[in-house]
């Protein structure tokens, strides 16, 4: 996604698009509020009581997971760069298997409520917490950022708002929202509005795939064959190079690109606190299989949209698809499907979809806000600044003013930073998270002689070093693209620093660990292997 | 065992546990089920992440450096390219599916088993 200038859609449908946004708000709202009745203990505001169903959880993980870049961006790539638009979707599903595989179960029977509570259970607490929090901050709020510019230029597209001044009220409603939603509703009402639009999305984009599939008889190949006609690439539209790997850089950008996909999702926090949410390991499991299960379909499906949107909308230069850098491509393909411009169906089905990208942005910063939350709350006041001795009373406070805080960071980061590309700050996320957390939290489980200076080096390693080399490469300076297109201080070539940064974390996850000469923390390994293979003492549902 | 006074662990989630909770858990660790569990669930989760890095990596290395073979064409408009895509698909499908099985069938009598005897031990 991009914040280039956009060509607003739908000028003439703007009361239902409004409406349906309003419904969405109301509903979501109802939740929360609903949700808010019901939530008491620390456990209930952190973890939903603990209480959801393995499909409960899996839609909540889906719906946290399949954001506005997901749903509009996949769909738009595919639209304007054909196959290599789709190969994002494929580091984004691939990568549920190293969650399912190594995380999910592990970390529900040993964590508590956040992503340090695994990683500091056999560490010495306050540095271990401190990294750990540091880390699950940066990550959330990068994607944080990412969703609320992509929301500000989205609802700016769906509603037909160009001014910026409206696109910034837009940002500062959203943020709004997702302060009300965290603060009143916590996992409970996150959990429910992440379920909601996960079935709405589901839904939605059922419906326009089988529409389009209706227009080519259900032929795929001549799906293919049209979109590839219309794109005026030809053959080419279908095969690698038109988007990654045009030169050898490029090449290694591509690479990069695709092992922080695949290795980031089970560092994400937001993605790993959703575990803690169910009453047991299997639940856990099975939240994953069902997550795999509807990202895959998902991520199928975008590929019909993607290829019907080359195919039966103008992509070419001046289109609206290409001025919105291709995040109209979806709600322009609803249109078309559902009659054309200017018909009741056409405007019907933009209306609902917009309205879908609307929930997905809500249900993903709500999550991302609860996460930065809880990791302020529950790791740096309860356990790093009141060493373990705060009542469960203040940290409840504690959290709902860092909801509130954190609200308002994003929302005051989120209205200069709309010059930032979107997939930058998503990708920045994801490297981070696969550099600075999934090393740590694979020794904690795996390797005995892991201790607290191995992961306080493997945490602020990955992290330090992704942060670097993003620094000093083409996306801040040295093209007219970059952040400061004026200044040049781009001496490292990829524009995604996964490729040096993930080795590089685990890299420092040895060393510090090779360099302590602890002994505790591997004491203490094989109560946490049992506890994570077992179950044994895990903490367990809330009952009421 | 770890000590208790130890003015650098306070206040972690497993420092709160009762003295008898981490003999228990060390008991556990010994016990030949237990070596069992973690044999079993090894012996799945680690093959398996090698084998889809190895085949997705593969995937990506052939985007880039071997386009003529991805750019073959199969079938009217389909090439290996979107073929091999669409097996990454598959494949991701396919390890969950026998995961999910694996877990069901092998793992989990064990660790409900194991629990149990942990909670009969610990008094919960």
């Amino acid at each position: 996604m991009s914040t280039a200038m956009l060509i607003p859609l739908a000028t003439g449908n703007r009361a239902l698009t409004i409406g349906l946004f309003l419904a969405v708000v109301a509903v979501t709202l109802y939740i929360t509020f609903w949700a808010s009745r019901h939530s008491k203990t620390a456990t209930d505001y952190y973890a939903g009581g603990r209480s959801f169903s393995g499909f409960q959880n899996g839609l909540a993980v889906s719906g946290d997971y399949m954001s506005a870049a997901s749903f509009l961006g996949i769909s738009g790539a595919i639209a304007l760069y054909g196959y290599d638009g789709f190969l994002y979707s494929i580091g984004f599903l691939v990568a549920w298997l190293v969650a399912l595989l190594l995380i999910a179960e592990l970390l529900r029977n040993s964590g508590r409520y956040t992503m340090a509570d695994q990683l500091a259970y056999r560490m010495r607490q306050t540095p271990v917490r401190s990294a750990a929090a540091t880390s699950t901050i940066v990550v959330s709020i990068f994607y944080l950022l990412a969703q609320m510019v992509g929301a500000g230029a989205l609802v700016g597209l769906l509603l037909g708002v160009t001014s910026a001044a409206l696109k910034n009220i837009v940002i500062v409603l959203v943020g709004v929202l997702m302060i009300i939603y965290v603060t009143f509703g916590g996992m409970k009402g996150t959990t429910w509005v992440q379920i909601v639009k996960a079935v709405m999305l589901m839904v939605g984009t059922v419906l326009i795939t089988f529409l389009v599939l209706v227009q080519f008889g259900f032929n795929f190949s001549e799906l293919l064959g049209t979109a590839a006609e219309k794109s005026g690439k030809g053959a080419a539209f279908l095969q690698p190079g038109q988007l990654y790997g045009k030169d050898l850089v490029g090449k290694f950008d591509f690479l990069s690109l695709g092992l922080a996909l695949v290795l980031g999702t089970a560092g994400l926090p937001h993605i790993l606190i959703r575990f803690y949410t169910t009453p047991t390991a299997q639940a856990a499991r099975k939240s994953v299989l069902w997550a795999i299960g509807l990202i895959g379909s998902f991520y199928l499906m975008t590929l019909v949209l993607g290829f019907g949107a080359a195919a039966l909308v103008p992509t070419g230069p001046g289109s609206q698809i290409q001025t919105s850098a291709g995040n109209a491509a979806s709600p322009l393909l609803a249109q078309a499907v559902g009659g054309g411009e200017g018909t009741l169906g056409g405007a019907i089905l933009l209306a609902v979809i917009s309205a879908v990208a609307f929930a997905t942005i809500l249900a993903v910063v709500a999550g991302l806000t609860l996460t930065s939350a809880s990791s302020v709350a529950h790791d740096l006041y309860a356990n790093v600044i009141k060493k373990g001795q705060a009542s469960e009373k203040s940290e409840l406070i504690v959290v709902r003013i860092a909801a509130f805080g954190i609200g308002a960071v994003a929302i005051l980061l989120a209205i200069p930073a709309q010059r930032l590309n979107i997939a930058f700050l998503v990708a920045l996320a994801f490297a981070v998270a696969a550099s600075a957390n999934l090393p740590a939290l694979l020794y904690n489980l795996f390797w005995k002689r892991f201790n607290t200076m191995g992961a306080i080096f493997s945490i602020y390693g990955g992290l330090i070093m992704a942060v670097l080399l993003v620094t000093f490469s083409p996306v801040v300076s040295g093209t007219p693209t970059s952040l400061f297109p004026n200044a040049n201080f781009d001496w490292f070539p990829l524009r995604n620093p996964g490729l040096i940064s993930i080795p590089f974390g685990f890299l420092c996850g040895i060393v510090g660990t090779l360099i302590s000469k602890e002994t505790h923390s591997a004491e203490r390994y094989d109560e946490l292997t049992v506890r994570a293979l077992t179950g044994a003492g895990a903490e367990k549902a809330v009952v009421h | 065992m770890a000590d208790r006074s130890s003015p650098v662990y306070e206040s972690g989630e497993a420092d709160r546990l009762p003295v008898h909770d981490h003999e228990v858990y060390n008991a556990i660790a010994q016990e030949s089920d237990f070596i069992e569990l973690r044999r079993r669930y090894g012996i799945f989760a680690f093959p398996a992440t090698i084998a889809f890095m190895a085949w997705y990596i593969l995937y990506v290395v052939c985007n880039n450096w071997a386009r003529d073979f991805m750019n073959i064409e199969v079938l009217p408009n389909i090439n290996i390219a979107l073929v091999w895509g669409l097996l990454q698909f598959v494949s991701t499908f396919a390890i969950a599916y026998f995961y999910a099985r694996h877990a069901r069938k092998s793992l989990d009598p064990l660790a409900t088993k194991l629990t149990d005897e942990f909670e009969r031990e610990t008094g919960r």
